[in-house]
């Protein structure tokens, strides 16, 4: 069993690395890009065995405590098998 | 009176807080490490610059979570005075004990230059000796300095007079070009409301002798030595 944690920093927070890539990707010729947003992806293996509701409830708390930073970023959490 | 220089891995401008203080200042402190608990009696807490952790995760993230400032997080609750430094303005932050958040300067540029600052307020334990209307002139190295605090947190530091310095031009006016990272109304500098923990992104501890090019740093100093011994003698009395 795996966590996914996708950080992505929120829609009010001037982001300049997505804006950058946005650009590029406009000079390479691929068009209709509205807005790109650069994050981070975290991935946790979890022990066998786990408890998966329990698992959720840790690494929630986790992502709001100390993966994310809840004043500048949202993240989305997924416990995959 | 006594400073506490915290020391996390990659700190590196740790040596030239502490020099400042033995030397320039001629006053007693000691490096402490991350690990320990003890801030050894300390007056006031320097939390310095550089790249705690690596600056894994974010700039200062890990770094919160270390032992010393758990000690850190007591001695800023029961009054003691607090500046961060650049990276330590960053862990500050994170560590919530200033607010707002400090993220990729605009340009995506690291910057490393002189730049100015506007003294907002006086009143502050890190501000109450800067000469009225004198612009200082500090550099400053970081390539996350950009402060973020939504709208109702501005509201708020505009209202408990927490902003303490703010980026300007060499007359003292603010603007985009005079802004080196983006921040948001050119915040350079915060304190809390209790106004005993404060955070900035220049570094006065490199502006502290005429031959580095500034002594522009040392009325910062100089405040926090007035607050403690304002507090001194209000004990005593």
């Amino acid at each position: 069993m795996k966590a996914k944690i996708i950080i992505t920093p929120k829609k009010a927070v001037l982001d300049p690395q997505g804006k950058t890539v946005q650009n590029a990707l406009e000079h390479m010729g691929y068009s209709g890009i509205q807005a790109v947003h650069v994050g981070k992806y975290i991935e946790v293996d979890l022990a066998p065995g786990s408890d998966r509701e329990a698992a959720r409830k840790a690494l929630d708390q986790a992502s709001h405590r100390f993966l994310s930073n809840p004043i500048i970023e949202d993240y989305r959490l997924e416990i995959v098998d | 009176m006594r400073f506490a220089v915290l020391q996390f891995p990659a700190s590196n401008c740790d040596q030239d807080a502490l020099h400042v203080v033995r030397q320039v200042l001629k006053l007693d402190g000691d490096y402490v490490w991350h690990k320990d608990t003890d801030l050894r009696g300390a007056d006031a807490v320097i939390v310095p610059g550089g790249f705690s952790y690596g600056d894994y995760l974010r700039c200062g993230a890990i770094a919160r979570f270390s032992p010393v400032m758990q000690s850190v997080q007591q001695f800023a609750a029961e009054g003691g005075l607090v500046l961060g430094i650049c990276n330590g303005f960053q862990v500050l932050c994170e560590a919530g004990l200033l607010p707002g958040a400090l993220i990729r300067n605009r340009s995506l540029q690291f910057r490393c230059e002189h730049v100015h600052l506007r003294t907002v307020t006086r009143r502050s334990p890190f501000t109450n000796a800067i000469p009225e209307g004198r612009i200082l002139r500090i550099p400053i190295a970081h390539g996350e300095g950009c402060y973020f605090a939504d709208a109702a947190t501005l509201e708020q530091l505009r209202a408990q007079d927490q902003i303490l310095w703010e980026y300007c031009d060499s007359k003292g006016l603010g603007s985009d070009s005079a802004n080196p990272n983006g921040s948001v109304t050119h915040i350079a500098g915060v304190c809390n409301a209790a106004r005993n923990v404060a955070g900035l992104m220049p570094h006065p501890e490199r502006a502290c002798e005429a031959s580095l090019g500034s002594e522009d740093g040392m009325p910062i100093f100089e405040s926090i030595l007035t607050a403690l011994r304002q507090r001194d003698a209000s004990k005593a009395a």
